[in-house]
């Protein structure tokens, strides 16, 4: 499959900061393409950079097979994109505001087409309304509808389901879902929840300190039939060493400060279990889990408030 | 390009802090008119009070003087001290205010050139300047004229008075307003460099305002060692430059030539300093901007 977006070695430096450390993926067409990472892993700084807000200090960036430096006005031109949060002009109406935005991505929309891009996102009926009145969900799906007023190839959203409560985060994931089922667009989609990107994506990267940890198919990366399980021990330490000396060490994914995460299929945990029993390695308690957010956090530096709270 | 003009002009109608400028000078025009129409020849004999041991004024003179013309002169040397601010509440905002909203970061994806969008923001602040100069006019000299009339402008110099015939006036409140156009769109310009550097308007719109009141007050200093070391190079010491379309060349007998201007020359000087501030001003602007990693 082709891609719309071939990265290579990117980088970028705020003066002694590293925020993107030699950074290369390819987002295939047609498909949602999940970009994950905790808070400051550097997705911002990645999108903000594909989008030519911000100059990578190295490394390079084609969209639809164009160099982006040398052809930004065209890529834009096919591009969509919210970036955190969908800040528009309050003080104007939601159609204003889209017909504004429609304007500077240099295509002339007429009155109708803009009424039903604001139906698609269920604004249909507040659309003389001023976007001061709007609630954090409408603007967003606002936000939404001006990434889409000059119907893009590509869509690019950072963070879209940031601040929506369960009803809003339904409602933007049915529009993802439609945008790339129906319409056949590109999809990259930043986010933090990852149950979220579990839930659209066909491909992801999961990136750390501005580094790629994994990159590839949703299926592939995370094997359903597979779960991480999280044991908590007197010793986490001594037992990690234990376990990476013994027969389970195959098992052995990573350790956190508050506990040693293990992979393995659903029919080897009653043995597995029985064997560190045996081991005598002080078990606490044995956890398992079964998502993405699971194999994100075995993947990724633990969080300092769970090690915090463990110590 | 025209296209994103009207948008920039549309964004700044549409707010309603823009209309606070529009209604400051209509209330300060308005309140000198009325003082004058009331009260005029106190004023008037405040005015002359300096000359009466040397000319004998009678009081049909005085009521002469009291015209559309000299109370359009009288406004004009009121506000233009003022008009800065105003000027620099919407240039100050229009890049820092979108950082603000965070509407900027959106702008800049959309396929416009850097230079392009800063040219544009910039020309929109320019004809909000000429349009609140516009709104001066027609209140100031036009609505002075509706009021008092029109005859021979007198206008007061530290060496005496010059009376301008009455159809030799108008030509030259056109030459000054254009010129006032000129020297605010350098405080504009000014406003708008700051304008890159912040994330929020206030920050330009006082920086602006501390360096007007700053450069004016050496401007005005009687200081000898600054005349021609600093004066000559502050863009405010060539703000006030459109009164010298008011002074005019006088013959031997001392009658003063219709249609001259007395020192053009320096004027043009005043003119073209400005113009390069307008240039040094925008171009930093548009230099940082490019440069600018968009973080807000």
């Amino acid at each position: 499959m082709a891609s719309v977006i071939e990265v290579k070695g990117l980088n970028k430096e705020f003066r002694d900061i590293k925020a993107v450390s030699n950074l290369s993926f390819s987002v295939p067409a047609g498909q949602v393409y999940g970009f994950l990472g905790q808070n400051g892993a550097g997705k911002s700084t990645t999108i903000r950079m594909l989008l030519t807000l911000i100059k990578p200090t190295s490394g390079s960036i084609e969209i639809f097979g164009m160099d982006l430096q040398k052809h930004r006005k065209e890529i834009l031109r096919k591009t969509g994109a919210i970036i955190e949060r969908p800040d528009l002009y309050k003080y104007l109406t939601a159609l204003e505001n889209l017909r504004i935005f429609g304007t500077m991505s240099g295509v002339k929309i007429p009155e109708k087409k803009l009424r039903d891009q604001l139906a698609m996102v269920g604004l249909a009926d507040r659309a003389n309304s001023k976007v001061k009145t709007y609630s954090q969900g409408m603007k967003q799906r606002l936000g939404i509808a001006t990434a889409l007023v000059h119907d893009p190839e590509l869509i690019i959203l950072d963070e879209p389901t940031n601040g929506l409560d369960p009803q809003g985060i339904a409602d933007i994931r049915n529009l993802i879902l439609h945008l790339k089922k129906d319409l056949g667009k590109t999809l990259v989609v930043s986010s933090h929840l990852l149950s979220e990107v579990e839930l659209i994506a066909d491909s992801m990267i999961i990136i750390d300190k501005g580094r790629k940890l994994v990159e590839g198919k949703v299926n592939d990366l995370f094997d359903p039939s597979e779960i991480v399980v999280e044991v908590k021990t007197i010793n986490n330490e001594t037992a990690y060493e234990k376990l990476k000396t013994s027969r389970l060490s195959q098992f052995v994914l990573s350790k956190r400060n508050d506990a040693v995460l293990l992979k393995l299929h659903r029919e080897q945990v009653p043995a597995v279990m029985k064997e560190m029993v045996q081991m005598d390695i002080g078990i606490l308690s044995f956890h398992s889990k079964h998502s993405l957010e699971d194999y994100f956090l075995s993947l990724t530096t633990a969080n300092p408030h769970v090690e915090a709270a463990a110590n | 390009m025209w296209k994103l003009l009207q948008i920039e002009l549309f964004k700044i109608f549409k707010r309603p802090r823009t209309y606070i400028a529009f209604g400051a000078i209509a209330a300060v025009v308005f309140l000198i008119q009325i003082a004058l129409k009331f009260d005029g020849k106190s004023y008037i004999d405040l005015l002359l009070s300096n000359l009466k041991d040397s000319f004998d004024f009678n009081d049909d003179f005085k009521l002469d003087l009291l015209n559309g013309y000299l109370i359009c002169f009288v406004i004009l040397n009121t506000l233009l001290i003022q008009m800065p601010l105003l000027v620099a509440l919407i240039s100050g905002d229009s890049i820092a205010g979108e950082a603000n909203m965070g509407t900027l970061r959106l702008s800049l994806t959309k396929p416009i050139s850097r230079t392009q969008y800063m040219l544009v923001k910039f020309l929109a602040s320019v004809i909000y300047t000429v349009a609140l100069l516009v709104w001066m006019a027609i209140l100031a000299l036009f609505g002075s004229m509706l009021i008092f009339g029109t005859n021979d402008m007198v206008v007061l110099r530290s060496e005496g008075i010059e009376q301008i015939k009455s159809f030799d006036v108008m030509w030259r409140y056109f030459a000054a307003f254009g010129y006032a156009a000129v020297a605010l769109t350098t405080v504009s310009a000014l406003s708008f460099l700051l304008s890159v550097f912040a994330e929020n308007s206030i920050g330009p719109i006082i920086a602006t305002m501390s360096i007007v009141i700053v450069f004016t007050i050496l401007s005005e200093m009687n200081i000898p060692i600054y005349d021609q070391t600093v004066k000559p190079y502050l863009f405010t010491s060539h703000m006030v430059a459109w009164k010298g379309f008011f002074y005019v060349k006088a013959d031997a007998e001392g009658t003063t030539i219709n249609g001259s201007i007395e020192n053009l020359p320096a004027i043009m000087r005043s003119l073209s300093i400005l113009l390069i501030y307008i240039g040094l001003f925008f171009g930093s602007a548009v230099w940082v901007f490019r440069k600018k990693d968009i973080l807000t």
